[in-house]
């Protein structure tokens, strides 16, 4: 193995912290009791649970040496198709932080919170102007909650008008959170096949669009990585029959600046802060998940906004059409803080510009390794592009293990098995994060870890076996989780 | 993964393009998943059925299986009620993965007899998986 960062090195075992303690080790010293003992009633304390003793050096290593076994977008590439892992500037950290933002109270009153709520109002123009579209709410804390907050306001506006709709359109490349959010909403998704060049066709939506349908879930650029060509003539298609078009935004990172999406037809469309404006995510959060609208549904935002008067904020509650809260308070405010950082910093130049690149790297990757994989759909890609393991089934070799290779060589997998309409996908997104140098350290061991497919697929069934577990077995840990230490 | 010549597609099955078989039975068709999509699938760690007494379309999602690649939907090959779903599943989705025709997965009874007629047979479906 010649090729990539991962060489080998020295890796400490760690126990888990039950079975490193010891009775009588201690990492705290209380102070002495400067109040008289009092009785305390039998029924108020018990035994308690079983933690483990451990000394202040014991909690240190323990969690270094976890921190060691992992692998960050601070170690390397990360190249997660769909999931756009960005490097995140650490200024944005610095700032979140910062004692009058991150101790800020969220039940002072408005006179008293007047940054705060101007941080809140203009990122919502930030965002407005990023993506044409009229308004932003930024409760919703992920993605799947901004495409069930705008589920809720399809639902309410259709309420509104007194129209019965009961289906959604939505397309078998989207993201699975699509049909779920829709179905809390009361409708049935109608899935609808992407054509034989890997798009939505008009014609497929025009046959499913009518009186009965809220709409389509519409993301684009979808998750093959191709911009649907004729977003404008199926959203035209909806808005004929009065359905409305939702956005998925979760592909955002490829046309900041670049697409007007309000002049594409969607009606709502939702972002995702965490990926597109950088802000450490993956491993369940926190994100946020803005949702930004048309005039036409304004009046249905979740509630409070912030809203400004003269030179001041305040929050404004008095929407009676509203869906109400989605989230407490101002959603996961400090991802709201490092998104509006990184656009600040940025600029609306920097912003395009990393759009750009973005779509340039994927576009790279794909044309060096279409010689050595089978590249799903021939289109010019977006911000990610799609391969799949179809050369290497001769040889018995999977997309898992060619996944699993790869970290042999010091990188994080790209995503594997989605999208499902390519069977064996291996979807790489790059972003805008790498540069040439780094693009081609990684394409040289991806074409490595495909040349051993056919000279020594054995190993390749045996990677990874570099890091500190090698081959986990994921249908056990799926059947039989275990999830808790021995308490 | 199983080349095609090593599938075990039973010839006194019916099949349907998305990967399921039906056999009837009296008045009553079982359904289950190909060895095709069991091996496509991988390992299935969770299985989703319908609730006994529900009615579906033909082609209408009417669970999904989970493996540890992805969540597929299973669709109905034949409009009709759900008349019994094969509770051992819950516990031992692997079951389907072990056998596939032994392990079925519900008991319709038929609303359209003749759509079963017009599923594929042994040789149509192996030509799908070709083309």
């Amino acid at each position: 193995m010649s090729n990539g960062p991962g060489i080998s090195g020295l890796i400490l075992d760690e126990p888990l912290l039950w079975e490193k303690g010891k009775p009588g080790r201690t990492g705290f010293s209380m102070p002495e009791s400067d109040v008289p003992s009092a009785p305390c009633e039998g029924s108020w304390y018990g035994d308690g649970v079983d933690l483990p003793d451990l000394s202040e050096v014991d909690v240190i290593r323990h969690y270094t040496r976890l921190s060691q076994y992992n692998f960050a977008i601070d170690t390397g590439m990360y190249p997660l198709g769909s999931c756009t892992m960005k490097y995140n500037p650490k200024l944005h950290e610095k700032l979140a932080s910062l004692a009058p933002i991150a101790a800020a109270h969220p039940l002072l009153e408005d006179e008293l919170s007047q940054g705060m709520l101007r941080l809140i109002y203009e990122l919502k123009q930030f965002l407005a102007a990023i993506t044409g579209m009229d308004q932003v709410s930024l409760q919703p804390a992920a993605g799947a909650q901004g495409e069930l907050t705008a589920m809720l306001m399809f639902a309410a506006y259709f309420r509104k008008k007194g129209e019965q709709r009961t289906k959604i359109i939505i397309p078998d490349t989207a993201h699975g959170t699509n049909p779920a959010s829709a179905a809390l909403c009361g409708f049935t998704a109608v899935s609808l096949p992407s054509g034989p060049r890997g798009y939505v066709e008009p014609v497929d939506v025009a046959a499913r669009m009518d009186d009965q349908t809220a709409g389509i879930m519409l993301t684009n650029p979808n998750t093959l990585g191709l911009f649907e060509e004729s977003v404008r003539e199926i959203t035209d298609i909806v808005h004929r029959h009065g359905g409305l078009v939702y956005g998925d935004g979760a592909n955002m990172n490829a046309v900041m600046g670049i697409v007007d999406i309000k002049r594409c037809g969607v009606d709502a469309l939702h972002l995702n802060l965490h990926k597109t404006f950088s802000t450490p995510h993956g491993g369940g959060g926190p994100g946020a998940g803005p949702v930004c609208v048309v005039d036409e549904l304004v009046p249905f935002l979740p509630t409070p906004v912030v809203e400004k008067d003269g030179d001041s904020y305040r929050l404004v509650d008095n929407l009676p059409d509203s869906i109400g809260r989605v989230h407490g308070f101002f959603g996961n405010f400090s991802v709201l803080v490092k998104a509006y950082c990184y656009i600040l910093s940025m600029g609306p130049e920097n912003l395009k510009k990393a759009s750009q690149l973005a779509v340039l790297n994927a576009g790279y990757v794909k044309e060096a390794l279409r010689d050595v994989l089978h590249l799903a759909f021939d289109r010019p890609c977006m911000h990610e592009c799609v391969f799949s393991d179809k050369l290497q089934r001769g040889d018995k070799v999977t997309t898992l293990d060619m996944a699993k290779a790869l970290i042999d060589h010091g990188f994080h997998p790209p995503t594997i098995y989605f999208p499902l309409v390519v069977p064996g996908a291996i979807m790489i997104e790059p972003t805008e994060t790498e540069s040439k140098d780094d693009l081609d350290t990684f394409i040289a061991s991806f074409k490595e870890v495909v040349a051993q497919s056919s000279t020594d697929p054995e190993a390749l069934h045996e990677a990874p076996r570099r890091p500190k577990l090698r081959r986990l077995d994921e249908t056990r840990a799926a059947r039989k989780p275990k999830l808790t230490g021995d308490m | 993964m199983k080349e095609l010549e090593e599938l075990n597609l039973p010839g006194e099955l019916m099949y349907s393009k998305d990967h399921e078989w039906a056999k009837k039975e009296d008045d009553t068709i079982v359904i289950g998943i190909t060895d095709y999509a069991q091996d496509q699938l991988g390992d299935i760690v969770f299985a989703e059925m319908p609730e006994v007494g529900s009615s579906f379309e033909q082609g209408e999602e009417f669970g999904t299986l989970e493996s540890v690649k992805a969540v597929s939907e299973i669709y109905l090959p034949v409009s009709g009620e759900i008349i019994a779903i094969n509770d051992a599943l819950e516990d031992e989705p692997e079951l389907i993965n072990e056998d596939p025709y032994e392990n079925w997965i519900v008991v319709v009874r038929p609303s359209k007899e003749e759509q079963f007629d017009k599923l594929l047979s042994r040789e149509e479906y192996l030509e799908t998986l070709t083309g």
